[in-house]
């Protein structure tokens, strides 16, 4: 029973930072039309830019003091700043044109943004698990869990409200769905169009800034892991559907709990399961579960 | 009407150069610099393929590193399992086998089109590159399978063994020659496909799906064998370059190389039919001295993609065209 606990929660913590980055992406997709590429990297630049911070502040010291949690959010804003840049920059040119080009650009900007990493961080990994460690555990049953872990899961459910709040019940929200659902329109209600652009693009940054920030304790700031989240995150809306937030949380709990239970029952095909499972979703339901066509 | 329609008289003087330059191309420069060409011709003919979706079906897959991986991969199973070591046996069996999931994953793919197509057909690529990744007791895992140099035309032409010729002289002369032979029949084949009714059909598909459709065109079916030529060319590709390599990893599976492969389509230009090989080859160069030259390759690569996007969506042979059309309308003065 514990153990079945455990794995739960698990999902749930996986579930958690996979709906930040999703959930993102798709709202960028909802509202622009467009496959960001490079949405894997700002969530690394996220995890970066925490982790940077933090590192600073701890400096050598032992333990951690509770306001360096306060610091963790400096990925999400700098994730949020560094979209608000290039939406106008790089992404608002192409609008008008063939979306192959869209996705070229974005993969582009993935390729820039994983050295510019690099270039800033350097090679190594970057760790804070002085505040992974500084939270303890808690025991469950005869097992004990990190307590960490726990924030991480209200972080992500928290956001996932949050983000129903913003879209649903104020006034921003309003504007923001009638763009997505059509965007002339909008522009002709006298919606600034270009500015809702930006602001849903910052605005999906900032989750994936939000993810990379809550996950560093956890799993420390790696190179690579903006592409591989991508490619995960693509499963999670491709299942959900592009566009849709209930989708992307429907997605990543799905996501969750499968790569949980195949890294215990099967590891050697769970990532295999996870891309055929969108596949087949794809098949059966081209637009998602969720997702209009 | 013609099998073989002539192209325009520059084409075909453009063409015959270089196809000379290439075959003078060992006895003029740096046994490196050959093999390094024998890589670019190789990326050409997955370009080729490649762009039969792209610029031809209207298709963009973001997956067709599985089919150049697969091609790769079956080489080193017949290596592994089989013992065989002849290069067209590899040849039949990476064509063989990339053409057997292409036409599988392309039943798949082909019922959707603009970012359904590309989601699916990366996810899938994903799929197989997970399971090379993972079945390290058949694949070697992220170590790869070692493929030795193969021996060509039905065990003809050998590498010599011992001190008598090193590997980099047999890749440099006799399997660059070998791959020559093999592009300039590859690029004549797509020549032919793309000027046949066939490829005139894809063309209308892209074009305007209903009306080819209202003409009786099987939308589905002639884009489903379009996946198949094109998947197969790419496993071509994949088994030529393996014995270049000597190793295939699973980094020729990962979506990052299907990223490649249509950067490199596009920096030559998808909207005509020689851009994709010229893409290739200099994509190739430029990827070689980027990394020889500086750690962060990636960004260089991915300004050179942006600026492109930007400036010169029409790629190399795209803007080559329209600054010579200019050249020819300037008034003589």
């Amino acid at each position: 029973m514990d153990t079945l606990l455990i794995h739960i929660l698990n999902s749930l913590l996986y579930a958690s930072v996979l709906f930040l980055i999703a959930g993102g992406l798709s709202l960028i997709y909802g509202v622009m039309r467009i496959v960001n590429m490079a949405h894997g990297n700002l969530y690394a630049f996220g995890a970066y830019t925490s982790a940077w911070a933090v590192g600073r502040v701890l400096g050598n010291a032992p333990s951690a003091s509770p306001a360096l949690y306060a610091l963790l959010p400096v990925g999400a804003v700098a994730a949020a700043g560094l979209g608000a840049l290039l939406e106008p920059t790089l992404l608002r040119p192409l609008y008008k044109r063939a979306e192959e080009y869209q996705l070229l650009i974005t993969f582009g900007l993935l390729l820039i943004l994983e050295d510019l990493m690099r270039l800033i961080w350097g090679p190594y990994p970057l760790s804070v698990s002085a505040l992974y460690e500084g939270l303890g555990s808690l025991s469950i049953g005869e097992s004990i869990y990190p307590t960490y872990n726990l924030v991480v899961i209200v972080v992500g459910g928290a956001a996932a409200a949050g983000l129903w709040a913003f879209v649903y019940r104020t006034q921003f929200g309003v504007v923001l769905r009638a763009t997505s659902q059509n965007m002339r329109m909008a522009s002709a209600l006298g919606v600034n169009v270009n500015r809702v652009y930006v602001e849903a693009f910052t605005l999906g940054c900032f989750m994936a800034g939000l993810g990379g920030a809550i996950v560093v304790p956890q799993q420390g700031a790696v190179l690579g892991m903006g592409p591989d989240a991508l490619i995960l995150a693509f499963v999670v809306v491709v299942i959900g559907g592009l566009g849709s937030l209930e989708g992307a949380l429907i997605g990543a709990l799905m996501v969750g709990v499968v790569r949980e239970f195949g890294i215990t029952f099967f590891p050697e095909i769970e990532l295999a399961v996870l891309y055929l499972m969108a596949a087949i979703v794809l098949l059966i339901r081209p637009a998602g579960l969720l997702g209009r066509a | 009407m013609n099998p073989f329609p002539v192209p325009p008289r520059r084409v075909t003087i453009i063409a015959l150069l270089a196809l000379l330059a290439l075959l003078l191309a060992p006895f003029a420069v740096p046994p490196y610099q050959t093999v390094l060409l024998s890589y670019g011709l190789v990326f050409a003919i997955a370009a080729l393929g490649f762009n039969l979706l792209l610029g031809y079906t209207g298709l963009l897959s973001f997956g067709h590193s599985a089919y150049f991986g697969v091609g790769a991969y079956a080489v080193a199973f017949i290596v592994k399992y089989l013992g065989i070591e002849s290069m067209e046996v590899f040849i039949l069996g990476g064509v063989l086998a990339s053409a057997v999931v292409a036409a599988l994953f392309g039943f798949l793919c082909v019922r959707y089109t603009r970012i359904f197509f590309g989601i699916l057909t990366l996810a899938l690529s994903q799929v197989l590159w997970s399971l090379t990744y993972k079945f390290f007791w058949y694949t070697g895992g992220s170590d790869g399978l070692r493929v030795p140099t193969p021996h060509l035309v039905a065990g003809a032409v050998r590498m010599a063994r011992g001190a008598a010729e090193d590997k980099l002289g047999f890749l440099s002369h006799r399997y660059y020659y070998y791959v020559l032979v093999l592009f300039v029949l590859c690029v004549a084949v797509m020549w032919v496909i793309v000027h046949s009714p066939f490829g005139k059909a894809l063309q209308a598909i892209r074009d305007n799906e209903t009306r080819a459709e209202f003409v009786g065109v099987q939308v589905w079916r002639y884009r489903w064998v379009a996946f198949l030529i094109s998947g197969a060319f790419t496993g071509l590709a994949g088994a030529l370059w393996v014995p270049l390599n000597g190793l295939t990893t699973p980094d020729i599976m990962h979506w990052t190389f299907s990223g490649e492969i249509v950067f490199f389509t596009v920096l030559g230009g998808f909207q005509t039919f020689f851009g994709p090989v010229i893409g290739a080859i200099v994509f190739n160069y430029l990827k070689t001295f980027a990394v020889g030259y500086t750690v962060y390759w990636q960004m260089f690569l991915g300004v050179v993609l942006v600026v492109l996007v930007l400036v010169l969506p029409s790629g190399i042979v795209g803007t080559a065209n329209r600054l010579a059309l200019r050249l020819r309308r300037a008034p003589a003065t």
